[in-house]
Formats: C-alpha cells, sequence, structure tokens
C-alpha cells in the first residue's frame, strides 16, 4: 500500500521494515529471541495483541515494552532480552 | 486537566465504533479509546500490506468522525466514581463520563501442550494480527491449529502475507462440522463469507477431528519444526516454521471486573452481564460486543448501536434488537459445533509449563485447592501478564475458577500512579 520505510536498531543492528509495522515485525526479522524466561528459555510473541508480554523488551531505555503493540518508528533503539 | 464526555467508549473495534457513531448521533459528547495505536480492533485491524474491506473503512471512518474525539494508544489503569485514569506512552489522566460503553472485545484462549513456548508458536488470531502488521511470512510453512471459524480467517490472511499454510487442524469433528455447514442457510451472509473463505483457502487441507498434540524443537532446542498431530488417520508429523494454534475466544473482563460489573458464565469463563438496553448491573456502564460473550463481527456492531444509543438517552429500535436475536442464534451454534473436546483438555502433561511468565509447570500445581494458594506457593499467574494466560487457561481446564483482576489493569508508570484520586 505504501512505500514508506522506517529504520530503527535491534540490540545495535539497523533494521528497515515498512512504515506501519510493529517493534515486534521488526524485531522477528533477525530471528532473536525477545526475552529469556525464568529458566532462560528463549521466547518470542504468543498473543499478538498485548496480553501475554511474552514479546517485552527494552525500547529507548524503556525496559518492558511490548513491541507487538508499538509501531516502529525511525530511530527506536530496541534491546533485546534474549 | 480533568475532560467531561458525555458518553465514553472503551474499545474501537467494530462494537466501539458503532457505539460511538450511535451515540455521536444523538448529538452526545463522544470518544473513544484504545489501548491499541489504531483503531478496527480484532477483525478490522489495519494490514500494513493490504488495504481494508469496505466495511471496515467505514465502520472505522463512520466510528471516529469528528466532533467524537479518537484516543488512540490510550489504556485504563484504574476507575473511580465517574472516571477512568487512563494513561498513553506520553502523559496520564482522568476521564470523566455520563455514561461508559465497554466494547472491550475478546481475546484467544490459548491453552498448554508440550513444547508451546518454542519460539515459532503463536496463537492462531496472533500469527493474523502478527502478519498484518509486518511479521515477516513470505515462503514460512505455517500449521493452523486449534478450533473455531478463525482458523480459516487466519490461514488467509496468512496467505495472503505470503506463507504456505500447510494444514488447518479443527478439533470439532468431521460430523460436527458438516452438521453445522448444513444449518448455515438460516444465515446466508454467514454462507456466503464461508464459501469465499473456501474458494480462498483451495488446497489447503481442512482436517476435523484433529489436534496437535505437541511442538517439536530443532536441534538446537530452540526453534520448532515440526508438530505432532493426531486425527481420525492416527498419529502424523507435520514440519513447519510456524505453528498458529489458538482455541477459540474470551471475553476481555478486567475492566468489567474493575468496575464491578455483575458477570455471567461462558463456558468455564465469564462474560459481561447486560439487559435489552446493553445496560450492565452499574446504573453507567454499558457493554457491547465480544465482552458480552462472543457473537463475531455482525453482533458486535448490533449492540455496538443499541449501547450507544441507550447510552445517549435514545430509544432502541425494535428492529435492532431483533436483529441482535439473529445474530446471538448464530454465535450459540457456532459454540456447540466448536465445543472443545476431553482430548484438548488433556493435552498438557506434568512438566508441561502453564505460567510462562514464572515457569510454572502443570505439576507444581497440584495439591492446591485454589489459584490463590497456588500463586503464594509457585509464583504462579504473578508475572508480568497477571495471569491472563495461565489463569484462563486453568480456568478451562478445571484447574481453578477465574481469579479476579485488582487494578492497574496492566503495569502503569509510577508518575501515573502520582495521579491517583481524581480532580472534580
Ligand atoms: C486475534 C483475533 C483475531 C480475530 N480475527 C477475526 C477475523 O479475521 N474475522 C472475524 O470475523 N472475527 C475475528 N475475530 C473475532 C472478533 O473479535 C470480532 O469479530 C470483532 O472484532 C469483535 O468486535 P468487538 O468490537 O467486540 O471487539 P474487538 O474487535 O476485540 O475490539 C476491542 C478493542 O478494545 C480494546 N481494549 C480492550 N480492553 C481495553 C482497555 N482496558 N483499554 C483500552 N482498550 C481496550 C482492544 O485493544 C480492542 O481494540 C478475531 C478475534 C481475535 C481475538
Ligand atoms: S505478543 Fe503477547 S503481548 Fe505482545
Amino acid at each position: 500500500m505504501n512505500d514508506a520505510t522506517v529504520r530503527i536498531t535491534v540490540n545495535g543492528q539497523p533494521v528497515e521494515v515498512a512504515e506501519g509495522c510493529s517493534v515486534a515485525a521488526a524485531i522477528a526479522r533477525l530471528g532473536v529471541p525477545f526475552r529469556r524466561s525464568v529458566r532462560g528459555e528463549p521466547r518470542q510473541p504468543l498473543c499478538g495483541m498485548g496480553v501475554c508480554f511474552e514479546c517485552r523488551v527494552c525500547i529507548d531505555g524503556v525496559a518492558g515494552q511490548r513491541a507487538c503493540m508499538l509501531q516502529a518508528r525511525t530511530g527506536m533503539q530496541v534491546v533485546t532480552d534474549g | 486537566m480533568a475532560e467531561r464526555y458525555d458518553v465514553l467508549v472503551v474499545g474501537a473495534g467494530p462494537a466501539g465504533l458503532a457505539a460511538a457513531q450511535a451515540a455521536a448521533g444523538q448529538g452526545a459528547r463522544v470518544a473513544v479509546l484504545d489501548a491499541q495505536p489504531r483503531a478496527g480492533g480484532q477483525v478490522w485491524r489495519h494490514d500494513v500490506r493490504h488495504a481494508p474491506s469496505a466495511a471496515a473503512a467505514r465502520g472505522i471512518h463512520d466510528g471516529l468522525k469528528p466532533p467524537i474525539e479518537w484516543l488512540a494508544g490510550t489504556s485504563v489503569v484504574a476507575a473511580q466514581g465517574d472516571a477512568l485514569l487512563v494513561q498513553t506512552p506520553q502523559a496520564a489522566r482522568w476521564l470523566h463520563y455520563g455514561n461508559l460503553v465497554l466494547a472491550t472485545g475478546a481475546r484467544e484462549l490459548l491453552l498448554p501442550f508440550p513444547g508451546w513456548t518454542l519460539p515459532g508458536v503463536v496463537g492462531a488470531g496472533a500469527a493474523q494480527a502478527l502478519a498484518k502488521q509486518g511479521w515477516p511470512l513470505a515462503g514460512k510453512r505455517v500449521v493452523v491449529a486449534g478450533s473455531g471459524p478463525l482458523l480459516l480467517a487466519a490461514a488467509t490472511t496468512l496467505r495472503a502475507h505470503g506463507a504456505h499454510v500447510v494444514a488447518i487442524c479443527e478439533q470439532a469433528e468431521a460430523s460436527a462440522l458438516r452438521g453445522f455447514a448444513a444449518g448455515l442457510w438460516r444465515w446466508p451472509g454467514k454462507l456466503l463469507q464461508a464459501g469465499r473463505l473456501r474458494l480462498q483457502l483451495a488446497g489447503v487441507p481442512y482436517r476435523g477431528g484433529t489436534v496437535v498434540q505437541r511442538a517439536l524443537p530443532a536441534a538446537d532446542g530452540c526453534l520448532l519444526r515440526a508438530v505432532g498431530i493426531a486425527g481420525p488417520r492416527g498419529t502424523e508429523r507435520l514440519a513447519c516454521d510456524m505453528l498458529a494454534v489458538g482455541y477459540g475466544l474470551i471475553p476481555n473482563m478486567e475492566l468489567a471486573r474493575l468496575l464491578g460489573c455483575a458477570t455471567q458464565a461462558f463456558g468455564a469463563h465469564a462474560a459481561v452481564q447486560v439487559d435489552a438496553r446493553q445496560h450492565t448491573s452499574l446504573d453507567h456502564v454499558y457493554a457491547a460486543g465480544e465482552a458480552c460473550g462472543i457473537g463475531g463481527v455482525d453482533c458486535a456492531r448490533i449492540e455496538g448501536a443499541i449501547a450507544g444509543l441507550a447510552a445517549a438517552g435514545a430509544a432502541v429500535p425494535a428492529g435492532l434488537l431483533r436483529r441482535r436475536g439473529h445474530a446471538r442464534a448464530f454465535a450459540a451454534a457456532l459454540r456447540r459445533t466448536f465445543a472443545l473436546r476431553p482430548q484438548v483438555h488433556a493435552l498438557a502433561s506434568a512438566d508441561t509449563l502453564v505460567c510462562r511468565c514464572e515457569d510454572v509447570t502443570l505439576g507444581m500445581l497440584d495439591g492446591h485447592a485454589d489459584f490463590r494458594s497456588a500463586k503464594l506457593a509457585t509464583r504462579c499467574g504473578m508475572g508480568a501478564c497477571q495471569g491472563r494466560i495461565c489463569g484462563a487457561a486453568l480456568a478451562e481446564l478445571g484447574r481453578f475458577p477465574h481469579a479476579g483482576s485488582r487494578p492497574p489493569l496492566f503495569p502503569a508508570r509510577l508518575s501515573t500512579l502520582a495521579h491517583a484520586e481524581p480532580a472534580s
């Protein structure tokens, strides 16, 4: 629909996605876990709609943000917990 | 600063948008808020690659048309008197209302089974939502599983985003599905929709009476590689990169519970109890759509319109009430058809994690009489999701009845909690 893109970094790596994509979709491009569980297992999104918190990451220094609920915006710095 | 609205609508899905439109049509000052950054709710969720359907575009446009105020990315943190404390990523404030409409919709029922915590295992509706928001799917092999019509809708979206749908595994028996299809003539619109989905999914095997028993990891143990399924033809393995599995929908009850609305049983779960005018047990609170029990998009539209009119103090036309009855009858037929079989409730074993936030297994809950005692001993349900996933799963499995939610609804910032009292 729209060719505009946004650029964010995930763990320091640049990622470019179409405008309107979620932060979760951008992280998925790298295939890294979003977080580690209490026992150290890698986890990725489960519910896709803000309920499960499996997608939580640190965005621009603020921890515990749900990547499935936020649109990627140019300049965002995302750090996964994996 | 405190703002006041005649009608405040929580949830910008089909129900909330219809409520806002109806109330504004009566001259009420209306605001709609939603935790999501974009309006549309679940079924009309914005798709980054595909244009919305005409119904979605119209519904969203009409439901947010000025002077209706649209408060995007706004979540409810607490409630007191006739006010809600809400927060956006930037700020917190109190919103006062004359009447409140709860159109909080539904979420997926996600049930534990061996391997369900592996990256690559997501809900069925979740896969659809992730796809619409740009999750990379081109060339990915996906098994869609669980139960209900949402599996067909999810598979269609996944395909449209370039995924290869390996199979749709529906737990309901093929005989139940045939019986349901035979009764569809009573709802011609649904028949048409079902036919259209079947066409879009041409070539994808739809297997009745089939359950995903386990998700199997690749050699590194960290990524999904295949699923083990069991059906009328015995057990089998299907190689895949993603498993999209969901067992139907359950109402989002947090806000209704927080306010103290009376509820009614919805299977092992709860729904908001309403009267013919969508009025809850509380004086100034109405509810509409999936929050009142899963009814689908048409039902959500009708109930939203009724709630919006009632909340604005207007009369509700008899025709709307009749149409709601018809839509609810369809929902009841769906529920009978896709009732979960006991096999689904027995998928998790003692060493399967139920609480994903705190890594608590089903076996660790043995010996606890209720959710409260299990929580204190194991931390089950005490993590970031506040028991939303495991609480619903354990209720469905018949382990513990659902525990109520307490404010804050979602983790609030300390600066938000500093606004603890509404300014009147
Ligand atoms: C993941 C998923 C996918 C679905 N896909 C389809 C589909 O493809 N086709 C179909 O016919 N049906 C689908 N459904 C069924 C769908 O729920 C209904 O058809 C329709 O969306 C119901 O409308 P609604 O307005 O009642 O609720 P919803 O559309 O669920 O809207 C509720 C809205 O309320 C918001 N909300 C909830 N609580 C709060 C709160 N406390 N604060 C702020 N905002 C809040 C939510 O963010 C959401 O946007 C899907 C359901 C789910 C859960
Ligand atoms: S994937 Fe569940 S909260 Fe984001």
